[in-house]
């Protein structure tokens, strides 16, 4: 009895608000404010971000590598599409949380494939899913548009109160909402004893099945969970954007995605959003000084990031903070990043 | 009936020099367990070292062939010592996030010094057209491949089976630990089929060019393929991957002719089914421990 109250205590403890983590999300909605001109791009981050933090569920909570998480996102990019294009569901919010659903109920048919076998058959399947879906779309190009996309996608009003205007400050606040409520409830799966169970079984699956943790329920239970959130990733990309390609599903998306991911570090939710920043402003950078072969540095990145270890770089980066939130509340590291290794 | 047999040819040709690309890779993931997503990186240097060496020095074909494969070869060494080694021990995320950028790295790098279209290189006389064969049309381009790698094929199986480092190599594959202990040096063995594969898929490289098309984004498009050969073969032994080419080859072929439009369809269905059906490949046991 004593040890599971000291668990459940420990637990609470763990899921406590910090004030770091306030602060960050006031960050972030202080730079709507700061940077009203670049509202396009930061809408594009929180995409990212959201896309991120699906990876990061099924990655650094569960240790599942997949290279085809761009599967997911494509699909609720078509859903919400389509469903947009032929007036479907004209309402945002209801087609965005279908779009989710349906890549949902695919996770949850492709994540009984996924569950099998060990990471290189796991890296295999996904990946194949990923390209079978990037086929199939081609093949029905007259429903999804083939390589031009669909064309013509008109958004209707937020609720029907908020048009998206052009300069992309509803699209801006729309997803940063969505962004926001969906963090919230990724923070309660992790942090309650369902977590807490993931993260025995990316540990060690053996012993986690041990104690008595039904393995493969949880992992097909987040697996559809991360599917849902990059459902909704998609269907923002969608829905922001007003276009939707073939390209929603290309691996170089996936493979991002994973950069994005070591970037920010997996396994404590705010990897992925700062990740995304990061990669963002990588990007941006690259672009700017090679416009053509900014490939190459962002795989230079991946290298060198990989070669000096993911753990050094990340306690490299939490020094300076680390430091100033020691002078000021005379804790111990209050920001650490857990890291974790999904192998 | 005729379409059926030059299907099959072509097909196997195609398995073939899948093989031959994509050999190396098997003993990457059998012997060190290392996700190498960046195999195709290699494979398309051998080709543009041999795309360079025909069309703009002047070379004979046959005799670029073989510097493809040093080329190739003395690159995988070189990263092999500086990089790879390094990432042994580390975790398949770690792994694959490497290899992935190394790729990324190699598209960009080619399309920065070679350009972005698609590279042909300039055949001698002898290797086009086509020959009859009861009635069967037999591209004579193809026939080499099969020659050559049918050749290749079999002297890499008696060096496996009959020398002694074959059967060193064996040994470290199937147990490094205990194959440590007996005195073999396994990271030499290793660095030594690591350059060895990446040869091979250079060699690969230049040859494919003709039938898989040679452009930066060659390692991206083929990594795939690669990774069914290794994965559906298995990799305790070269028959696995072998057979594995085969059927992709024809599957492939038969697939782009019959149902054009769903050709990559049918072959990650297929990839998918058999993974799941046996997922530790179809002939013997899985490439990751």
């Amino acid at each position: 009895m004593t040890a599971l109250a000291d668990v459940s205590s420990h637990a609470i403890a763990g899921a406590r608000w910090r004030i770091a983590e306030v602060s960050f999300w006031l960050l972030a909605l202080a730079c709507a404010f700061l940077f009203p001109s670049r509202y396009l791009i930061m809408t594009d981050i929180l995409r990212l971000a959201l896309f991120a933090l699906s990876l990061d569920l099924i990655l650094g909570y569960a240790g599942i590598v997949s290279l085809g998480h761009a599967a997911f996102f494509g699909v609720g990019a078509y859903c919400a599409g389509l469903m947009a294009l032929h007036g479907i569901i004209n309402e945002p919010v209801i087609a965005l949380v279908v779009a989710g659903l349906v890549a949902a109920v695919l996770g949850f048919l492709t994540s009984f494939l996924v569950i099998r076998g060990v990471d290189l058959t796991r890296l295999m399947v996904t990946l194949g899913i990923a390209l079978l879906l990037e086929a199939l779309a081609e093949r029905f190009s007259n429903i999804t548009g083939g390589t031009d996309g669909l064309q013509g996608i008109e958004m209707h009003p937020i609720l029907g109160l908020f048009a998206f205007d052009m300069f992309g400050k509803t699209g801006f606040f729309y997803s940063l909402i969505v962004l926001f409520i969906l963090f919230l409830l990724a923070r309660r799966v992790v942090h309650s004893p369902f977590g807490l169970s993931l993260r025995a079984i990316r540990n060690n699956p053996l012993r986690a099945a041990a104690i008595g943790v039904p393995v493969n329920r949880r992992l097909i239970a987040i697996y559809t969970l991360a599917a849902f959130y990059a459902g909704i990733a998609g269907a923002l990309f969608t829905q922001t954007t007003a276009l939707a390609s073939l390209d929603v599903f290309a691996f170089e998306r996936s493979a991002d995605l994973m950069l994005v991911l070591v970037i920010g570090g997996t396994g404590y939710l705010y990897g992925g959003l700062i990740g995304a920043v990061v990669f963002r402003m990588l990007q941006e950078l690259f672009q700017s000084i090679t416009p053509q072969y900014w490939l190459f540095w962002i795989g230079l990145v991946l290298v060198v990031i990989v070669l000096v270890g993911r753990a050094r770089i990340h306690r490299w980066a939490l020094f300076v903070p680390n430091l100033i939130i020691r002078q000021f509340a005379g804790r111990k590291a209050v920001v650490a990043a857990p890291e974790s290794d999904a192998s | 009936m005729t379409t059926l047999f030059t299907i099959l040819f072509d097909g196997v040709a195609y398995g073939m020099l899948l093989f031959v690309l994509a050999c190396g890779l098997a003993v990457t993931l059998g012997l060190m367990n290392f996700v190498n997503l960046a195999h195709g990186a290699f494979a398309m240097a051998g080709g543009y070292v041999c795309a360079v060496l025909v069309n703009n020095s002047g070379w004979p074909f046959f005799a670029a062939l073989p510097l493809a494969f040093v080329a190739s070869a003395a690159i995988g060494v070189l990263l092999e010592r500086t990089l790879y080694r390094h990432l042994y021990a580390r975790s398949h995320l770690d792994q694959v996030l490497f290899s992935i950028g190394l790729v990324f790295m190699s598209v960009a790098a080619v399309d920065y010094i070679m350009g972005s279209s698609r590279v042909f290189i300039k055949l001698p006389a002898a290797l086009e057209g086509q020959i009859d064969v009861l009635g069967v049309g037999i591209g004579r381009y193809r026939l080499m491949i099969v020659v050559i790698c049918g050749l290749l094929t079999l002297a890499l199986q008696l060096v496996l089976a009959k020398t002694r480092f074959g059967s060193r190599l064996r040994a470290a594959v199937d147990d490094p630990r205990a194959a440590i202990g007996l005195g073999i040096n396994v990271p030499q063995v290793f660095a030594f089929t690591f350059a060895f594969g990446c040869g091979l898929a250079g060699l690969g490289g230049a040859l494919s060019a003709e039938i898989l098309g040679l452009d930066p984004y060659f390692p991206l498009k083929f990594m795939i393929y690669f990774l069914i050969v290794v994965t559906v073969g298995g990799s305790s032994s070269i028959t696995g991957p072998f057979l594995a080419s085969l059927l992709l080859g024809i599957a492939d072929v038969a697939g782009k002719y019959y149902v054009p439009k769903m050709g990559p369809f049918v072959i990650y269905t297929v990839m998918i089914v058999i993974l799941l059906w046996r997922p530790n490949g179809l002939f013997g046991r899985t490439a990751a421990r």
